[in-house]
């Protein structure tokens, strides 16, 4: 090999076609790269199919722990036929393929190294079963990567463990097809083996006590242990896993150890409308609840959406963003709902909008989002996306949340005072959040009529133009009053540079490993704020008041974010210093494109004054 | 000590849990006077304060129409729910989970469930939330002035002209072919019928639906509608009678042999009620579906109960839920202890 070693730094590109079981092979082979300390990210992407379609799965190893997106790729492995021809031709030079060897990659291009290698054969050999074949193939993939970039045994051993628990047949199975992988390196290539193949790991202790998890199973997780106790959802890609994460936690931790009962309720329902219909109904009744889905569901949703932000019902809607519109590139990342969830539904309407940035937050904003819900008595969305939400990402291990839950201002039979001057709708504290009584409440003096049309403060039905302003300017002034308890933004940097970029969500680790290329490649110092919830804490304004220029980086093409922005008032006399860097191709953002774009803003402005 | 006089007036007599049947009631009705809708309210009342039910035990959920506007004019000191159009089913259903220890009713029109709400409609049998769900059937969209709904009769002719030329919907059956457990049908203005077959409907554990011909005298009430009424308290009470006997045991069902009432309106059209047969069982479902698709071709508004099944199951008891109310469940039960959370992160490491 001629080109120049890399250690920790590269990335394995595994193109195969889905349904064939690959899925398993890459967790396996992420793992135990995983396992050895070394930091590492998996991103999948995948096709709306179930089977036969291609998949490919790009795992990034970066001993420094960028794990963001990169997109070029040092190791591809091609198993699949249809798309072996372009997966070859975007490659950069010196790359390594490693492919069936009735591929004919040396004829495609001679500026990377092919590793032609007779996976039928192997595996014919290897697994005696031929129905196993078309599976255990993969794993032979996996043999033939470890051997070559020097993955431990051992640490092939712990990942097998975990993907496939005890069974001890699988084990043997895969076991048997990823020693043979090794063994055609060793019989084949006897040049590249200890350690002289250009790409290698080596054990570090960057993972240890880490953790890898998908933002989906975050947010569940958050879900779980913010007391969650009912979710109603319609299945859709890519929020799916939510619920089936927070149906496995639940049935193994919320079951009544006496009775076997459950101690929650999961309502698979017709449709997104009665998803978010039934969350309204069992918040109204006092149960923490969520629902999630993407896009289209949360178009279905528009309606109850604006009756619960002004009937004052709480509500959870995670919200996993993918390329729309309709079913759009159902498999592809966006973040083209950020608009549209934070005034979803008719009339005047704002919804608190929450925007995870990493899957530790995935847990926490979520469990923050039942708070928020049910202190301002209002539908929250938490704005999660595929790429965040479907991938698996390093972490460190989620804190248990000791605090007491936040059930906002419920009043009961005991609160005899507070009932005898109940107003429902009424801004008995000056914040402007009403209190509110449960269905069940002993006293008449607490009960009232929940109605989207229009109600004073004793919630009392009233046509009345000055009730409904009255009811209207309180709702604003409760929005101001979550601006103080809203999850506020996080500024990397001095806060002193001239050069501010504004990003949220998904966009974040490529933002951080932005950053860094800019400081070290580029000498260029600029603070980076991330923006965690809508509506916007004061300090969002303070960064971009102190700042000459602030891009914003948004995954979607319309700048919605900066949109978003610009509505704020208190933000017009800035509107100058606004630059979009927009993403919206359905893959990951990556550093490169952040940063370049940066360059060229500044480029070009140079040019245009010489 | 109570005097006979009042004794004899309900309105004013507590009942087994201490509360009069005017503590039962409501704000006061905005529906137009005389709207079938009014009567239905009393009805439901009456049916409460037979049951003893404590109204703060009661969640009272609806749509968007005339009907739904209802649930503010009986049992004031329950929490209601006023959703939106079509779609109070899944309010009722998350409802009903959270807290399994409420007496649900439901109040919906025509238009409100058999169109953009027949979705939930059929979701909310099939899933056997326990409610009464009644829908206050005038045949026509009250609210919005007189469209034809869904369950307008084929021929009906609307107040301006037009003739309906679909077959309208009949929720009975639909109601039975999806399996609910408790369908009857009956006439606003039929207290005898009404009352007991809310109380049975109230006591029943899973779903119950109660499709009430409830005439608009507005936008209903002339001839060529088929669905049109007058006030018809006087002569009509010896047709269609039911008894009822609390939940978990059999139904004492108690009806007249089928005969046939014609009921003249003051503008002279006719409605044409009729009552199912004495020795009609209405635990035989093969009958129910039989005798409602005979009634069906008939041209006669056939009413009564027409199926009971007492010994169905819920949907709380399908998905195996707590018997303690989800939202009476202490936090310690809410959220699970950290050694489950260590567990968890232990086995993505
Ligand atoms: C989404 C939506 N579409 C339309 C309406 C307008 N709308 C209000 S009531 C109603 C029809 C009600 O008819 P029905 O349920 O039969 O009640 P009735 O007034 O006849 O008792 C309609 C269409 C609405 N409120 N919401
Ligand atoms: S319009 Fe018809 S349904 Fe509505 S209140 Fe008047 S009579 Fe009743
Ligand atoms: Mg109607």
């Amino acid at each position: 090999m001629t080109s120049p070693q890399k250690v920790n730094d590269f990335s394995i590109h595994v193109a195969t076609v889905n349904g064939s079981g690959s899925q398993s092979s890459n967790n396996v082979l992420m793992r135990a790269i995983f396992r050895m300390g070394i930091p590492v990210n998996g991103k999948n992407l995948f096709p709306s199919n179930i089977q036969g379609l291609p998949t490919w799965f790009t795992i990034r190893v970066n001993k420094d722990g960028w794990t963001a997106r990169k997109v070029d790729t040092e190791i591809l492995v091609c198993m699949n036929d249809l798309t072996y021809v372009d997966d070859v031709k975007q490659l950069k030079a010196g790359s390594v393929v490693i492919h069936h060897d009735h591929m004919n990659v040396a004829a495609l291009r001679k500026d990377v190294t092919s590793l032609a290698v007779p996976f039928s054969k192997i595996i014919a050999e290897a697994c005696a079963d031929p129905r196993l074949r078309k599976l255990a193939v993969n794993m032979v993939y996996v043999g033939v990567v470890a051997e070559l970039v020097g993955i431990t045994e051992e640490a092939i051993e712990l990942a097998m463990a975990q993907q496939f628990k005890s069974k001890q047949k699988v084990l043997d199975l895969n076991r048997a097809a990823i020693t043979a992988g090794r063994n055609h390196v060793k019989a084949t290539w006897p040049e590249l083996l200890d350690g002289k193949f250009s790409y290698q790991v080596q054990a570090m202790q960057k993972t240890q006590g880490k953790i890898l998890i998908e933002g989906n199973a975050a947010c569940a997780l958050g879900s779980v242990f913010a007391g969650c106790s009912f979710v109603s959802w319609y299945p859709i890609t890519p929020s799916t896993s939510v619920i089936d994460f927070f149906n496995e936690y639940s049935e193994k931790y919320k079951i009544d150890p006496e009775t076997k009962l459950k101690n929650f309720a999961v309502v698979q329902a017709e449709d997104e409308m009665a998803a978010i219909g039934m969350v309204l109904g069992a918040s109204w009744m006092g149960a923490r609840s969520m629902t999630a889905t993407s896009g289209p569901g949360i178009s279905l949703m528009a309606e109850f959406t604006g009756f619960g932000y002004f009937a004052e019902v709480p509500a959870v809607i995670f919200d996993i963003q993918r390329i729309g519109p309709s079913t759009g590139l159902p498999t592809r990342t966006s973040q083209g709902d950020v608009l549209f969830a934070a005034h979803l539904s008719h009339g005047d309407t704002k919804n608190i909008c929450l925007y995870p940035g990493n899957v530790e937050e995935c847990y926490t904003l979520a469990a923050q989002a039942f708070d928020l819900a049910e202190r301002f008595q209002t539908p929250v969305f938490v704005l999660s996306d595929l790429d965040l939400g479907m991938n698996f990402h390093m972490s460190d291990p989620f804190p248990y949340l000791d605090q007491p839950l936040d059930r906002g201002k419920v009043l009961t039979e005991k609160d005899q005072d507070q009932l005898a001057k109940f107003a429902r709708y009424g801004d008995t504290d000056g914040d402007a959040v009403p209190y509110r009584t449960l269905p069940g409440l002993k006293d008449p003096r607490g009960v009232f009529f929940t109605r989207g049309s229009g109600h004073n403060a004793k919630a009392a039905y009233t046509e009345s133009g000055a009730e409904y302003v009255t009811a209207m300017d309180r709702l604003n002034k409760k929005w101001e009053t979550a601006k103080k308890y809203v999850p506020a933004p996080i500024v990397l940097g001095s806060g002193k540079n001239k050069i501010g970029v504004i990003a949220y969500g998904s966009s974040h680790d490529a933002m951080l490993e932005s950053v860094h290329q800019l400081k070290t490649e580029n000498g260029m110092d600029i603070d980076y704020l991330r923006i965690r919830a809508f509506p916007f804490a004061a300090s969002v304004k303070d960064f971009i008041a102190s700042h000459e220029k602030v891009f914003v980086v948004d995954q979607n093409r319309d700048a919605q974010m900066l949109s978003l922005l610009r509505i704020e008032k208190d933000l017009a006399a800035h509107a100058m210093k606004f630059e979009s860097i927009l993403h919206y191709d359905g893959y990951s953002l990556d550093a490169r494109f952040v940063s370049d774009a940066i360059l060229s803003s500044f480029n070009q402005k140079e040019r245009k004054v010489s | 000590m109570s005097t006979p006089e009042v004794r004899a007036n309900p309105m004013l007599t507590p009942n087994k849990v201490g509360i009069t049947k005017k503590e039962y009631g409501g704000s006061a009705s905005t529906l137009c006077t005389g709207c079938g809708h009014d009567s239905v309210t009393l009805h439901i009342i009456s049916a409460f304060y037979d049951l003893n039910i404590p109204p703060h035990k009661v969640a009272k959920l609806s749509g968007i129409g005339c009907s739904s506007k209802t649930p503010a004019y009986f049992l004031s000191s329950a929490h209601g729910f006023n959703a939106v159009h079509g779609r109070m089913p899944s309010v009722a259903t998350g409802a009903a989970m959270a807290n399994r220890s409420m007496v649900n009713i439901a109040i919906s029109g025509d238009g409100d469930t058999a169109s953009i709400g027949m979705g939930q409609f059929v979701h909310i049998i099939r899933r056997n939330i326990p409610l009464l769900y009644i829908i206050e059937n005038n045949g026509v969209y009250g609210l919005t002035k007189g469209q034809f709904s869904a369950t307008s009769d084929k021929g009906a002719i609307q107040k301006k002209g037009d003739t309906n030329t679909l077959q309208g919907i009949d929720l009975c059956l639909l109601a039975l072919e999806l399996g609910c457990n408790y369908v009857g049908r009956s006439f606003s203005g039929d207290a005898k019928q009404m009352v007991p077959m809310i109380k049975g409907g109230l006591s029943h554990r899973g779903t119950a639906v109660m499709d009430v011909i409830s005439p608009c005298i507005t936008f209903n009430n002339h001839e060529g509608s088929t669905k049109s009424y007058k006030f018809v308290k006087d002569n009509d009470q010896a047709i269609h009678e039911i008894g009822f006997v609390p939940s978990y045991t059999p139904i004492d069902v108690d009806y007249d042999h089928g005969t046939t009432k014609v009921v003249e309106l003051p503008d002279g059209a006719h409605l044409t009620l009729k009552k199912i047969d004495r020795d009609y069982d209405p635990t035989d479902k093969n009958a129910a579906f039989d005798l409602l698709h005979k009634a069906q071709s008939s041209g006669a508004l056939l009413t009564g109960l027409f199926y009971v099944n007492p010994d169905t199951v819920s949907y709380q008891e399908v998905l195996k839920i707590a018997e303690t109310p989800l939202v009476e469940l202490s936090i310690e039960k809410l959220r699970p202890p950290k050694s489950a959370l260590d567990e968890v992160m232990e086995s993505l490491k």
